[in-house]
């Protein structure tokens, strides 16, 4: 069985990133599965896992009470979940929905902190990565917000 | 460096078929999604043949109302039937929409350039359609799956608004059944029901298998969805020379002499309507022409 080290290594998240470096984050690390139908998060619950998806498909859903459930957007295989932990109040903004059995790394956030704030290196290395996600996810929302197919 | 599109000239000599339309019928209409229909049409002359390339276009005329540009969205290797796939936004097209079996309408064309399918002979193909975008590509579809022996990989990328938006489903089932195409479909936005991908159409486009150095793309859609999978696209190093787009613009006459559809020094209906990137780059989603 692979260790949680190498899962992060294959995983494009984690490409490049120094032996050390990732020996530290997977120690923050530990394997998850779920089943489909199960919640990875719900919303207003505490964010206390960053998920880094290995197989399967989660709905990342807002919920309406007019219009029920809406999938906002799908996460796959070499993917990540979960972008708010880094902000206050720390809080889940949205469901996320396993649609099908679905295996993924839940790095604990407060551990994953801490070692960034003693190894700014590593905070680095990590803030890098982070931030061309959070780029990635801020393009993705215009394009939606823009309704390229409204006519 | 790729060639530009090419021209192919199958119109009939003389002005019939080019600036006099003809007579066609309405064999069958189908409805696509609300708002979208396919009319498939027969010449009204028995035994008249209406060859065409992939991604030309007819003008389509409703009599008495106006007539429009609609690209050609049928087999190429059919050509005694055309197929239109037409969305009611005006006047003219919302009564082109509402023909029925037996109706009678006027085509002339077909006019413009073609996708390079042939040209992408020996190349991986990706095709990428946003919403109607994907009535321009069918013809390149079938024509690319006539010959698939002849391509390398074939991904066809398709996005829609929602799942009840997306144009030939069925057909997209069918595609995706077959072994020798990745069929990537996503929509914006579902409900919990849907079980495919949600997400812009750049999204999956990662998920598309192409060798970048050896890969001609066609890409057909809104401008924004164009603009921003043409980024997307050479960010994973497809030239310019081999990315085709399918450009829009109020086209009239379809002879490149009314000028509405100008687009700095070029025409669409003329020039276009399919363009490389490189070709038409200075040009493309800019706002002051």
């Amino acid at each position: 069985m692979e260790t949680i080290e190498e899962l992060l290594a294959a995983h494009p998240f984690f490409r490049g990133m120094a032996p050390p470096h990732l020996a530290a984050v997977a120690e923050c690390g530990r394997r998850m599965q779920f089943k489909a139908g199960e919640f990875l998060c719900r919303e207003n619950e505490e964010a206390r896992d960053f998920y880094v998806i290995l197989s399967g498909s989660v709905a990342v859903e807002i919920f309406s009470f007019r219009r029920g459930p809406l999938t906002t957007t799908t996460v796959e295989e070499g993917e990540v979940l979960g972008w708010l932990w880094f902000e206050e109040p720390y809080h889940w903004h949205l469901d996320a929905r396993a649609r099908q059995v679905t295996r993924v790394v839940a790095l604990e956030v407060e551990a994953l902190k801490s070692r960034c704030e003693k190894d700014h290196d590593l905070g680095y290395e990590f803030m890098k990565r982070y931030a061309h996600h959070l780029a990635v996810q801020f393009r993705i929302t215009k394009l939606q917000l823009v309704d390229m197919y409204g006519s | 460096m790729a060639p530009e599109p090419e021209k192919p000239d199958f119109r009939p000599s003389g002005a019939e078929g080019l600036l006099l339309p003809r007579l066609f019928r309405v064999e069958s209409r189908r409805r696509e999604i609300p708002d979208t229909v396919t009319l498939t049409l027969t010449p009204a002359e028995a035994g008249t043949e209406w060859p065409f390339a992939p991604g030309q276009f007819n003008m389509l005329t409703a009599f008495g109302i106006g007539e429009v540009p609609i690209s050609i969205s049928g087999d190429p290797a059919e050509p005694r039937r055309l197929l239109h796939t037409i969305r009611a936004v005006g006047a003219a097209t919302g009564t082109l929409c509402r023909l029925t079996r037996g109706d009678v309408l006027g085509v002339r064309g077909p006019f413009g350039t073609a996708w390079p399918v042939q040209e992408a002979e020996g190349h991986d193909l990706v095709i990428i359609a946003g919403g109607l975008g994907l009535a321009p590509l069918r013809p390149a579809i079938y024509r690319a799956l006539a010959h698939r022996a002849a391509y390398g990989n074939l991904e066809l990328v398709y996005g829609a608004r929602t799942p009840r938006d997306i144009l030939y489903y069925r057909e997209l089932q069918r595609w995706r059944s077959r072994f020798d195409v990745r069929v990537h479909v996503t929509v914006d936005s579902a409900p919990e029901t849907w079980r495919g991908r949600v997400g812009v159409v750049t999204k999956i486009l990662a998920y598309a298998r192409f060798d970048a150095a050896n890969t001609t793309a066609l890409v057909c859609g809104p401008g924004v969805m164009m603009r921003f999978t043409v980024q997307d696209l050479m960010a994973r190093g497809v030239s310019p020379e081999h990315i085709f787009v399918s450009l829009e613009r109020h086209m009239q006459c379809g002879l490149g002499l009314c000028g509405h559809c100008q687009l700095g020094p070029l025409f669409i209906c003329k020039d276009g309507p399919v363009f490389s990137y490189a070709r038409v780059k200075d040009w493309f989603e800019k706002r002051e022409v």
